[in-house]
C-alpha cells in the first residue's frame, strides 16, 4: 500500500504511523463532560468502505495527514494535510481556530 | 447422526465409507425462535450449544452468511492459553482452559486438543522480571507457570538460536505446560454437531441485513433468507461487529476492525513440540500435526475489513522468525491468510445484555477469541437464558469504558492495534 504524501510523493505505508479514525475531536483539556471524553476516547465509527482517518509521515516530513481509505479494498481517495482539512492532530487546536 | 467411534470408523472402511451421515442438518428457517444467534463461528455455535445444554433452550438458530468455519474459527493460529495477568481476565481464561481439557469428551468430537505448552521467552532481566509478576498472578489463581532458565530452554526447544551474539538473546521465559493447541475446524464442526442434535437450526448462506423493532425493542432480524422474529437476538460477528451494529442504528463502538495475518510453512519432520512466543517483537508459532509451522506476528495495525494483509508485516514476521530460529531461513511458505479481529480498546472482550433491548452482545475478541470459544459461548448462553452475566463475564460490559473500568491486560491504553 502506497500513500502519496502531498509534500513527499507516493511513499511505502511502512513510512507512516496510523493515528487512527479522523473525525474526532478532543475535548477541551479543563472540559468535565465525561461524555464527551468517553466519544472522543474510546468510541469509534469503524466504517466498512470508505474511512476518514489519520496517518503521520513519520518517516518523511512528519506531517499529519487526513486520509480517506476504503477499509475493504484499501483503496485511497483522498489525502491532505490534516491541518488544512480542518481535522486538527490529536490534542491540538486547528492554527488560527478561536478558543 | 453421525456416531464416532471406533466400531464405526471400522465398520465405515469396510464399507466404502458411504455410510456417513452429514454431522448437522441443513434446515429452512422457522418464522420464529426463542433465541436466534447472528453469527456461525465457534463463539455463536458454543453459544447455541450451551443455551441447548445447560439452559434447555433448543428452539434456537444460528444465521451465518456463508458456510461454517469460513471466519476467523478456521483462520486463527489454533493457540490455547489462559496466560494473563490481570484477575477478569485470568479467571475467564482458566475456566476456557478447563473446558477445553474435557472438549473432546463432552462433544464426542474429537477437537485435537494438545497441551504441548506455550512458552513466552524474554530477552531482558527487566521482561523476566515482568514474566515472574505475570507467573506469579497467574499461580496465585491456581494457573499453572513456570519460569524457565535458558539452558532449560535450550533442551526444551533445540531449534532456538541461545548464542549470547544474537540480536535479541534470550534470557529466560515463562511456560504454561498446559496450555497448547487444538483442531480449529473441529471446533466448529464439534459445536455444530452438538448444538445441531440438541434442536438447534444452524441455518447457513443466511445473511443478516436488518434488525426488526418494535420500538426500541429487537424482536428479530430480517436475513438474505426472510424475516426471522425472536425474542432475544445475540449477536456474535467479531470482525463485523461494527457493520451487524450499525444496521440496529448503532454507529459507534469501542471496536476497531484489523487485519491479522497467519502463515503455514510447508511440512516438515517433528520440530517443535511446543508453542513459542517472540519477546521483543510480537510473534508465535507452533507446528501442526501434519508437520506445517503455523505462526504469526502482529495486526497490520490500521482499520480493514479485507481478509488479506500488506507485505510489511510479512517481512516483519519473517524476520523475527529467523532471529529465534536461524535454520528456517530456507523453508517455504505455504500459505497465508487473513482475518478480521474485533480489536477491542482495552484489548479485553465484551460479553454482554444489550445494547438494545433484546439484544446481546458478544465481541470485542480481539486476537484471542479461539482460545475463548468455549468460555464464551458457555458466559453468552448464561447472559442470555438468565438475563444476567455469570459471575465470569460481569466485568465484560459495554459500559465499563464510560465507568472507567477497562481491563487492560496489557497496559497499553486505547490504542487497539498495541494490544
Amino acid at each position: 500500500m502506497l500513500i502519496t504524501c502531498p509534500h513527499c510523493g507516493p511513499r511505502d505505508i511502512s513510512e507512516f504511523a496510523y493515528q487512527g479514525e479522523g473525525g474526532r475531536t478532543r475535548p477541551d483539556p479543563a472540559s468535565t463532560d465525561l461524555e464527551a471524553w468517553n466519544a472522543y476516547v474510546y468510541q469509534r465509527l469503524n466504517t466498512a468502505g470508505a474511512h476518514d482517518e489519520i496517518w503521520q509521515h513519520a518517516g518523511g516530513c512528519r506531517s499529519h495527514l487526513a486520509v480517506v481509505r476504503d477499509t475493504l479494498t484499501h483503496e485511497i481517495a483522498s489525502v491532505r494535510f490534516a491541518r488544512e482539512h480542518g481535522a486538527p492532530a490529536h490534542g491540538r487546536r486547528k492554527p488560527g481556530a478561536r478558543k | 447422526m453421525a456416531e464416532y467411534s471406533a466400531f464405526s470408523l471400522l465398520r465405515n472402511a469396510l464399507a466404502g465409507n458411504r455410510d456417513w451421515k452429514p454431522a448437522w442438518r441443513k434446515p429452512n428457517p422457522k418464522p420464529s425462535y426463542d433465541v436466534i444467534v447472528i453469527g456461525g463461528g465457534g463463539h455463536g455455535l458454543s453459544t447455541a450449544y450451551y443455551l441447548a445444554k445447560e439452559h434447555g433452550i433448543t428452539n434456537v438458530a444460528v444465521l451465518e452468511k456463508g458456510y461454517l468455519g469460513s471466519g476467523n474459527v478456521g483462520r486463527n493460529t489454533t493457540a490455547v492459553r489462559s496466560n494473563y495477568l490481570l484477575p477478569q481476565n485470568t479467571r475467564f481464561y482458566e475456566h476456557s482452559m478447563k473446558m477445553w481439557e474435557n472438549l473432546s469428551h463432552d462433544l464426542n468430537y474429537n477437537v485435537m486438543f494438545s497441551q504441548r505448552g506455550v512458552l513466552n521467552l524474554a530477552h531482558t532481566p527487566g521482561q523476566f522480571d515482568d514474566y515472574a509478576r505475570r507467573g506469579n498472578a497467574m499461580r496465585h489463581l491456581g494457573v499453572d507457570a513456570r519460569l524457565m532458565t535458558p539452558a532449560e530452554i535450550a533442551r526444551r526447544v533445540p531449534g532456538l538460536d541461545m548464542s549470547r551474539s544474537a540480536r535479541f538473546p534470550i534470557h529466560g521465559g515463562l511456560m504454561q505446560e498446559r496450555a497448547g493447541t487444538a483442531r480449529h475446524d473441529a471446533v466448529a464442526w464439534g459445536y455444530a454437531r452438538g448444538a445441531d442434535r440438541r434442536g438447534v437450526d444452524i441455518i447457513e448462506n443466511c445473511e443478516v441485513t436488518g434488525f426488526l423493532r418494535d420500538g426500541d425493542r429487537v424482536v428479530g432480524v430480517a436475513t438474505s433468507r426472510g424475516e426471522i422474529r425472536a425474542g432475544k437476538v445475540a449477536v456474535a460477528v467479531a470482525g463485523s461487529t461494527g457493520r451487524v451494529m450499525r444496521m440496529a442504528g448503532i454507529d459507534r463502538m469501542p471496536i476497531e476492525s484489523q487485519v491479522l495475518q497467519a502463515f503455514v510453512s510447508e511440512s516438515l519432520k517433528p520440530f517443535l513440540d511446543t508453542v513459542v512466543t517472540f519477546g521483543m517483537g510480537h510473534f508465535y508459532v507452533g507446528q501442526s500435526d501434519k508437520g506445517g509451522l503455523i505462526y504469526g506476528g502482529d495486526l497490520d495495525g490500521y482499520n480493514s475489513y479485507a481478509q488479506r494483509g500488506s507485505l510489511p508485516i510479512v517481512e516483519e514476521v519473517m524476520s523475527e522468525m529467523l532471529a529465534l530460529f536461524p535454520s528456517l531461513a530456507t523453508v517455504r511458505v505455504l500459505r497465508s491468510w487473513g482475518g478480521i479481529c474485533d480489536m477491542s480498546m482495552d484489548g479485553s472482550p465484551i460479553i454482554t445484555k444489550g445494547p438494545l433491548p433484546g439484544m446481546y452482545l458478544n465481541c470485542g475478541w480481539c486476537y484471542g477469541g479461539f482460545k475463548a470459544t468455549p468460555a464464551s459461548g458457555f458466559c453468552f448462553a448464561h447472559t442470555i437464558a438468565r438475563d444476567a452475566p455469570h459471575e465470569l463475564n460481569a466485568g465484560f460490559t459495554l459500559d465499563r469504558f464510560s465507568r472507567g473500568a477497562v481491563i487492560d491486560d496489557k497496559g497499553q491504553g486505547p490504542t487497539p492495534r498495541l494490544h
